[in-house]
């Protein structure tokens, strides 16, 4: 058989994403309780996220997202409850481990994030002259294609307060991507982007799920974005002070779902079609 | 892909160069990660194509990969520029589909032309006149907004200005109430420093009371003045530089603008006014804190008893020394607050941006007080006073 030959059979089947190895989830969430000091914002959280699958978490403004976001990726300690990663424990896991585990994180903050004195180049650069060996050519061509990836290709010696807040938001997600983390963390990733490059980023989003597995977690209250990119999903109440429903939001606006979730998604009309939704896909 | 690589595949990763009739053949195995990525490979890989004999395309084959990541990406688009360099036809379909829709969408949108990354190093002359065109656009700009300050005033005395009068009280308590302690402990110390220096000259004379006379004018003339100028130009003008600037980062002072409240009325005026009509309060403060160090200096080593040093002190100092002093620290209050509101008002838009100001405010500040200490100093020997 010659090579050509051989590729053609066997193209399709080659190069599998490295994450999708491991059967446990990615994530798990058992009984967490997030509080800030006495106060308790979210109590009984329990869900979890496949290897290779984007988790939107949506709510009301003020209902506790972000923070679940910072006790997920270490940024709060956990008092109560427990978050394993891939069946490991994250929330007992020592100091050493817990860092370990970090360095499979990539996470885009609000703004960016970015460091301000240094270019949007050694930004990215940081974690990978950090964590690997790569020769300053190879570092400066990962860079190149992680800014590429976002559209920022050309932009590499820009510092950060030259360039918009959208630009600097991409660049942190440059950023995130550094390493090829297993895991992605979003917070607000479409806010303040204008509608193309929020579609672009969407687009992104699937195509790391899907080409190189990334678990993508993300918490945003775009709903073009969250029927565009979620597998499943997670509804935090502010009320109730815990998660309400929890899937696909195409499953979770369909009737006899739960009335506040519908509500939300559907931006308080169910008569009207769910923006990022096709007209054939409105709800019963 | 992070540590879960390792549990999917170990094998070391592999490049290797075959030919097929006039098609060039990339293999990729094992596991590709710029956590361990083998950059000697990769360069060999291409001096290896660099030898070749001309070829048509050249194609990927990658079935005996296990995992990758952005490491395989860049060999991937390296082959490419290196196929648009040598004419040879890159055969990007026979790349998984995984891989070329990463490598589509990196490409998708194109590369700016930006014209940056091009930097030529500048001459030494160009390098003086820039810093020359700056020092004077520096030096026109605070006096831009020292006579904005003028102005300001002027409508804070018609009662046409915006005024603050919350952070006008809140301020004059940071620099008062709130800056006894640091400006006590450095003018007790400068007091005794001062009072030792002199004990040890004026003792070899039998003249060790003539301590009381030094420490006393040098405090009230220069040393009261200089070293609260100073601790505040450190503890103040930083914080007004510090507090503005992140008023700018986060576009309070645009707000203000947009409803018509000129920043200068509602944010610079209320510090300046509190800042210099609490110095002088302060150098007083300083003053006799110094004086009571440089006692405790002439009591303890010399024997001068409370009284002598008492009386001694006040013989040797006028009014006009301690109006001096005074004088002295409302400019010096006026030059801290010019230079941190100023510094904070040009602020660029990020964190560096803030930090620079307010070592800015600090630097400009402590320059212009002792600048100005001198041509005070100068007036003063000039007119005799």
């Amino acid at each position: 058989m010659s090579p050509t030959e051989k590729l053609s059979t066997e193209t399709q089947a080659a190069a599998a994403p490295a994450a999708l190895g491991d059967s446990s989830p990615a994530i798990e969430v058992r009984g967490l309780e997030m509080a800030y000091g006495s106060f308790v914002l979210m109590h009984d959280i329990n869900f979890t996220v496949a290897a290779g699958e984007v988790m939107v978490i949506i709510g009301g403004s003020g209902c506790g997202k972000s923070t679940l976001l910072k006790y997920l990726i270490g940024l709060k300690e956990v008092e109560k409850g427990e978050i394993f990663y891939r069946g490991r424990s994250f929330s007992k896991a020592s100091p050493e481990e817990q860092e370990e585990m970090q360095r499979t994180f990539g996470v885009l903050y609000q703004g960016g994030a970015l460091w301000s004195s240094l270019t949007l180049a050694e930004n990215v650069a940081l974690p990978l002259e950090q964590y690997t060996d790569l020769s300053s050519k190879e570092l400066m061509e990962i860079v190149s294609m992680k800014l590429a990836l976002v559209g920022l290709k050309g932009f590499e010696e820009f510092y950060p307060s030259e360039i918009s807040g959208g630009m600097r938001k991409r660049a942190g997600l440059a950023r995130a991507m550094a390493l090829d983390p297993a895991l992605l963390f979003f917070d607000e990733p479409s806010a303040g982007l204008d509608p193309i490059t929020s579609r672009r980023l969407d687009e992104l989003v699937l195509r790391l799920r899907d080409s190189l597995g990334t678990t993508i977690v993300v918490v945003t209250h775009e709903l073009a974005s969250i029927f565009t990119i979620a597998d499943t999903s997670i509804f935090l109440d502010a009320e109730t002070k815990t998660v309400i429903a929890h899937g696909n939001p195409r499953e979770l606006i369909k009737e006899g779902s739960d009335l506040r979730v519908r509500d939300f998604l559907l931006r308080g009309d169910p008569t009207k079609t769910p923006i990022g939704l096709p007209r054939e896909s409105q709800p019963a | 892909m992070g540590t879960t690589n390792s549990a999917i595949s170990t094998a070391a990763p592999k490049a290797n160069l075959s030919r097929s009739g006039q098609r060039l053949v990339l293999t990729f195995e094992g596991n590709w990660s710029v956590r361990h990525t083998q950059h000697r490979e990769i360069d060999n890989l291409f001096s290896e194509l660099d030898q070749q004999t001309p070829a048509e395309a050249l194609q990927f084959d990658m079935s005996q990969l296990s995992s990758w990541d952005t490491s395989l990406l860049i060999v991937v688009v390296r082959a490419e520029e290196w196929c648009r360099e040598h004419e040879v036809k890159f055969l990007g379909e026979s790349l998984p589909p995984n891989i070329a829709s990463l490598v589509a969408l990196a490409e998708e949108v194109p590369e700016r032309k930006t014209g940056r990354g091009n930097k030529t190093s500048a001459s030494l002359f160009e390098l003086i006149g820039n810093k020359t065109i700056a020092a004077i656009d520096g030096i026109g700009s605070t006096l831009q907004f020292t006579g904005e300050t003028f102005l300001s005033f002027g409508r804070i005395l018609r009662g046409k200005a915006a005024f603050d009068w919350r952070l006008f009280w809140l301020t004059m308590e940071e620099c008062s109430a709130q800056a006894l302690p640091i400006v006590g402990l450095i003018s007790f110390l400068t007091g005794l420093i001062f009072a030792f220096v002199g004990a040890l000259q004026l003792r070899q004379f039998g003249a060790g009371i003539y301590v009381a006379n030094l420490v006393a004018v040098a405090m009230a003339r220069e040393m009261g003045a200089i070293m609260t100028g100073i601790i505040m130009a450190g503890r103040t003008g930083a914080a007004f530089a510090a507090q503005i600037g992140s008023m700018k980062v986060s576009e309070e002072i645009d707000a203000l603008r947009t409803l018509a409240i000129s920043p200068m009325d509602y944010v610079v005026s209320p510090r300046l006014l509190a800042l210099s009509m609490m110095m002088p309060l302060l150098v007083l403060y300083a003053d006799v804190v110094g004086i009571l160090g440089g006692a405790i200096v002439g009591r303890s080593f010399l024997g001068i008893t409370w009284t002598q040093y008492w009386a001694q002190t006040v013989g040797s100092m006028g009014l006009l020394d301690i109006l001096t002093g005074l004088v002295k620290g409302a400019i010096f209050g006026v030059i801290v607050a010019i230079a941190g509101c100023e510094r904070g008002m040009k602020c660029g838009n990020d964190a560096a941006a803030v930090g620079n100001a307010a070592t800015s405010a600090v630097v400009l500040g402590i320059t212009w007080i002792v600048a100005s200490d001198a041509i005070i100093d100068v007036i003063q020997e000039v007119l005799k006073l």
